[in-house]
């Protein structure tokens, strides 16, 4: 009975995080968009917008160019699926989620690589100039920030010992002083300029440009109609609710829920809404005064990032 | 400029953008399956051969004054992503075949609007050498918007018509 | 089991050379592999037993080599190198009948792919100094013949195998100078002696400090040029590319372990331990070999060039895992050591089997499409999508991603470099610090660089004829390719097949007791840390959520109209060709640049204007090359000042014979006056 009990537990977790990350990756879109929209003075669109654009999409008709292969279809598949792994077992709304025992950090970044390559080849697989060049530069700027991100997330496991990840967000829980060490705050400088250029904001990429020479992940899903946007769509805004969820809750873990009881999810879900909105208000009103940055400074933005992800590491080791 | 009269430079000027004027009348779109009646249209232009002038009431329908987008109208870059292709100009000769092409990559159910009364009738350029016809000619048109240009207001009642909003 | 069955393994694989040798052209090739596959067989099967019981075997015979005798010893750490060259050799010779239609059935390459493979497994298995050499030059002879089995197709075939030739016999040198030092030290040549003695407490029997250190300097430069470790690489570029396929797969997949296997014996067992500034210098030398590696892979637009640079990069990061093993057991920390050489184990197993399903799937791409040139491929996952998925799995694997073998060896690597970093003092810290950035670094540059092979060769539209004519090839060729394949998914899904085995022989390599250190049955733990990894729950999870996305996909069906299939949106222009699609060396020009320091690329652009007036072009030729940076500084110069001096010599050779008679004189007063 309790196996059951225990099964129905997880499978809510899972489920409670699966809807508050996907819906409110969507509605993230809606409010960064509506912030920098009040920023230039004017109203904007809704808040629930990207939701309705994605229930359009689902109606509208699926184009795909005759030269491709499977590739071209399984790459938004891909992409969704290692979202919403990593949305259902990662600390997000509680710090005991399902198979938590296994969410190792390095797992997830390699998840995260995996939906990455998926696009990117699904992108080749088109045949087009510009989805090669969006290819192209997508995974130049992937191969420069993996190093700044893996030497992040050394930076957090060395003082825990470990690199599991709802160990390190517990970690945070229980003892507040670690949060406020330096390799942590240097290992944090790291991860905000990692999860800008991984989910293609400004200054790395303009993600409302027409231009296709200045694009880079709009560029791969030129091709993509329909249903298969829609999933281009979600996989994007659950990943950059993701990261910004996992950010927070390693800076700023309270409020996160530590069972899997209904009401603490559901404070949980709020605390993470909360915390989540901050950072994407945050990032929104960043963005408005930035501008984007020329395609080669941007190996030097990420050296910076991944200097500063080293001397974490190094100061972890030393402040011990 | 510096960061701080820079920051003053956009917080000043608050809320430019007028108010919303009732809502139009919808019967301005023949009836058809309502993929974009729920309230989301995406628009790609395509500037067939206009003198620019439209173009330049279409950047000001989607800035901070008029602003279309509070509308659920947003700008695509991909016809694959597009639900109404908005054609400004005259279709030139050398234009009729991308204009085809551009209304065939869109996936169904798809929207012509054309925009200004060069799109319409060819205006002040019917008959000229490099022109083909007006945008009816060459695709199927739902809604057309008249004017020389059309003003900004009216462009936007036209994608209110569009978006249901 | 006792050593009679490497006596077996052995008889087989002679007698498999000389079947492939002296049959007839229609059984030669058959008979060769079918003989080759038994003794791999045989020989996989014992270091299994080895590996599960833990008990070596050993086997010695006075008779076969003069002098000393030829011994065979196989115990768990070689039983691990003998088990990955084992598979390896399978596949490739289940592959080779197939490759051999299109070219190679010659005698000389039947009787020289299983003596290739025996000496291999010879030296793995070999009990003394003599034996291992004996095996070792077998090898590197057949190898170079089989680098020059496709001479007549290319022309750069032969300065390939002499750049070979060169470098393998100067490290075969450095070898044997240094088995002749620890020898004649010890006064005998058995393996096992030499070991007993480096083993004994205290300063007695050990080599003087002088010794060893010239010893392991020679050690570390011969096999580490025969591991593809920077800067003595420069013949791993040029030699893997121009052998055929199923040989390349056996040189990357099964030849590059032993040097591994020969750094590790000279270090643990012969000199009985290195100090730790030779480790450091390994660790070294193997992130600059994984970073350099990694570079020049994605800058590579050839795509056996691409996987012979990637060579370096995976044996960069063995050895980086291989040396930190030796700083911690130097250090005392005998837990995290074994923890970093199982690391080192399992990137050596998963290197051999997604390397060699890579080379065999060009190989079959060359073979169909006529090219490996990435720049005319293309289109090809439609044409052939047995060998496309085939490359798909082995490329993914490479660029580490889970739930593929190659994910699981990094995350092995990098948390035995956790725990290093927490375990000890400055030196290593320090040293971890600078193998973590490295193997950070080359990861994304990695997955570049495979991206690249997948999407450029195999995706798209084809960029040539040969690409749009190509045909899937036969059964042998895919199931030869297939078999690794399937290796690279399984070792990725339930990686605990293998890691005990590995842990049991790392552990006897680092002596000093025997920590568990890894765990777990569907998942691995390592011992002191929360948490483990669980590849089988992650593919099972990515594969529901897959199954799930598509089902929501689909859910709305009816309301939506037909799909449809079209012409790639072309932004309105007339044409859109399969010219104009991006192009290997287009996609890696944004790396080229930001690395282009280090690269030095070659460009060069020529325009030329039409007669008639200066405003017109006519035709415009670019031409863009990325040579091995090393040879350029290092070798070039070294070459051209040998040359210099050899043109110098020559005046000595005039045609007179009065001054060689002169000469004679002058030697002869010489030698005299010395002897007196």
């Amino acid at each position: 009975m309790t196996e059951l009990a225990h099964f129905g537990g997880a499978t809510l977790v899972v489920a409670v995080q699966l809807v508050v990350v996907v819906a409110g990756g969507l509605l993230l879109l809606g409010v960064m968009r509506k912030t920098r929209s009040r920023l230039e003075g004017r109203v904007g669109p809704p808040v629930r917008q990207p939701l309705l654009d994605v229930v359009k999409l689902m109606s509208k008709q699926r184009v795909r160019p005759s030269s491709a292969s499977q590739v071209f279809v399984a790459g938004p598949v891909v992409l969704v699926a290692t979202a919403l792994f990593v949305a259902g077992t990662g600390p997000l709304v509680t710090s005991d989620p399902p198979l938590s025992k296994s969410t190792d950090f390095f797992a997830v970044v390699f998840i995260l690589l995996l939906g990455s390559v998926a696009l990117a080849l699904a992108a080749l697989d088109t045949g087009t100039p510009f989805a090669g060049m969006g290819a192209s530069r997508a995974m130049t700027i992937g191969a420069l920030t993996e190093p700044a991100l893996l030497v992040a997330v050394l930076a957090l496991s060395v003082p825990a010992h470990t690199s599991n990840l709802p160990a390190l967000v517990r970690e945070g829980l229980s003892d507040p002083q670690v949060i406020a060490s330096p390799g942590r705050i240097l290992a944090l400088c790291a991860f905000v300029v990692v999860i800008i250029a991984e989910t293609g904001r400004l200054p790395v990429d303009n993600p409302s440009t027409h231009l296709e020479l200045t694009m880079i992940h709009e560029a791969m899903v030129l091709e993509y109609s329909g249903p298969d946007l829609a999933l281009v769509t979600v996989g994007e805004s659950t990943r950059l609710a993701l990261l910004l969820g996992l950010l927070v809750n390693l800076f700023v873990p309270w409020g996160i829920a530590s069972g899997r009881g209904a009401v603490e999810l559901a404070f949980g879900s709020a605390a993470l809404a909360a915390k989540v909105g901050a950072a994407a208000i945050a990032i929104a009103t960043f963005e408005v005064f930035t501008a984007k940055l020329r395609l080669f400074r941007l190996p030097e933005l990420l050296a910076g990032a991944f200097v500063l992800g080293l001397l974490g590491v190094v100061t972890a080791l030393v402040v011990r | 400029m510096s960061f701080r009269s820079g920051v003053r430079a956009v917080l000043r000027p608050g809320r430019v953008t007028e108010a919303a004027a009732p809502r139009p009348d919808v019967a301005l779109v023949q009836a058809r399956p309502g993929a974009a009646q729920r309230g989301s249209v995406q628009v790609r232009h395509v500037d067939a051969g206009s003198c620019n002038g439209c173009e330049m009431e279409v950047v000001s329908a989607f800035g901070p004054v008029y602003d279309a987008e509070r509308f659920g109208a947003r700008l695509v870059a991909s016809p694959r992503h597009a639900d109404v292709l908005l054609v400004t100009g005259p279709v030139t000769k050398n234009m009729a075949r991308p204009l085809v092409t551009t209304y065939d990559a869109m996936p169904e159910p798809r929207l012509v609007v054309a925009l200004g009364d060069c799109a319409r009738d060819c205006g002040v350029f019917r008959g000229a050498y490099g022109v083909e016809g007006a945008v009816s000619d060459v695709l199927p048109v739902a809604v057309h918007v008249p004017g020389c240009p059309p003003s900004p207001d009216v462009i936007v009642d036209a994608l209110r018509s569009l978006t249901g909003r | 089991m006792n050593g009679s069955v490497l006596v077996v393994e052995l008889a087989l694989g002679v007698v498999a050379a000389a079947a492939g040798g002296l049959c007839p052209e229609g059984m030669r090739l058959r008979l060769a592999a079918g003989l080759t596959i038994a003794a791999c067989a045989v020989a996989a099967a014992a270091a299994a037993v080895v590996l599960g019981t833990g008990h070596g075997v050993a086997v010695h015979s006075a008779g076969i080599l003069p002098l000393t005798g030829a011994s065979l010893d196989l115990a768990p750490p070689s039983s691990v190198f003998v088990a990955t060259t084992a598979v390896v050799a399978i596949a490739a010779c289940v592959y080779w009948p197939g490759y051999a239609r299109h070219d190679l059935s010659s005698r000389t390459v039947s009787a020289v792919i299983p003596a290739f493979v025996t000496s291999m497994l010879v030296v793995v298995e070999a009990g003394d100094a003599v034996t291992f050499l004996v095996a070792w030059e077998l090898m590197a002879a057949s190898s170079l013949v089989l680098v020059l089995a496709e001479q007549q197709r290319r022309e750069q075939t032969r300065s390939a195998a002499q750049w070979y030739a060169v470098m393998t016999s100067a490290g075969a040198g450095a070898i044997v100078l240094a088995m002749v030092l620890v020898c004649a030290h010890v006064g005998t040549v058995s393996f096992d002696a030499i070991a007993a003695v480096a083993a004994r407490p205290g300063d007695a029997g050990r080599l003087p400090g002088g010794t060893r250190d010239v010893v392991l300097v020679l050690a570390l430069l011969g096999f580490g040029s025969k591991a593809g470790m920077v800067p003595v690489h420069v013949w791993l570029p040029k030699a893997h590319p121009e052998a055929p396929s199923p040989a390349s797969a056996l040189m990357s997949g099964a030849m590059v372990n032993l040097g591994i296997y020969g750094l590790v014996l000279v270090a643990d067992r012969l000199v009985g331990g290195a100090p730790s500034w030779w480790w450091t210098a390994v660790v070294a030398f193997g992130a600059v070999s994984a970073l350099y590696g990694a570079l020049q892979a994605s800058a590579a637009s050839d795509l056996k060039r691409l996987l012979a640079y990637s060579t370096t990069d995976n044996m960069g990061l063995v050895l980086v895992a291989v040396g930190l093993s030796g700083l911690l057991a130097t250090a005392h920390e005998q837990a995290v050591a074994i923890l970093a050489l199982v690391a080192a184990l399992l990137l050596v197993v998963n290197h051999a089997a997604f390397k060699g399903c890579l080379f065999l799937s060009v190989g079959s791409i060359q073979v169909a499409t006529g090219t490996r040139d990435l720049d005319s491929l293309g289109g090809l996952a439609r044409r052939m999508p047995v060998t496309a998925l085939l490359f798909g799995v082995g490329a993914l694997s490479v660029a580490a991603v889970p739930p593929l073998n190659g994910f699981v060896g990094e995350w092995l690597l990098f948390e035995s470099l956790l725990h290093a970093l927490e375990a000890s003092g400055a030196v290593v810290g320090v040293v971890v610090t600078v193998a973590v950035a490295a193997l950070a670094l080359t990861g994304g540059l990695s997955a570049t660089a495979f991206v690249k092979a997948i999407g450029i060769g195999l995706l798209g539209r084809p960029r040539s004829t040969g690409a749009a004519t190509a045909h899937e090839v036969s059964r042998s060729m895919q199931i030869g390719a297939g078999l690794l394949a399937v290796a690279c998914v399984v070792l990725g899904m339930a990686p605990m097949l293998v890691v005990p085995s590995l842990e049991r022989a790392a552990a006897s390599l680092v002596g000093g007791g025997r920590p568990q250190v890894l765990s777990g049955g569907v998942d691995i733990a390592v011992a002191g840390m929360e948490g483990v990894l669980a590849p089988l729950w992650i593919a099972v999870g990515l594969a529901l959520l897959g199954a799930g996305t598509v089902a929501a996909r689909s859910v709305v069906r009816q309301r939506r109209p037909a799909s449809r299939a079209a012409d790639a949106w072309a932004c309105g222009r007339e044409l859109q060709t399969a010219r104009m699609q991006y192009t290997a060396t287009s996609f890696a020009e944004p790396l080229e640049r930001v690395f282009d320091d280090v690269l030095r690329p070659d460009h060069d652009l020529a325009v030329s204007h039409t007669a008639e007036s200066r405003y017109f072009v006519d035709r415009v030729v670019y031409h863009s090359a990325v040579a091995d940076v090393v040879e350029r500084v290092l070798y070039r110069p070294a070459i051209e000042a040998v040359r210099w001096w050899g043109s110098r010599a020559r005046m000595l050779q005039n045609g007179s014979v009065h001054r060689y008679l002169s000469y004679a004189l002058v030697a002869l007063l010489v030698v005299l006056v010395v002897l007196a």
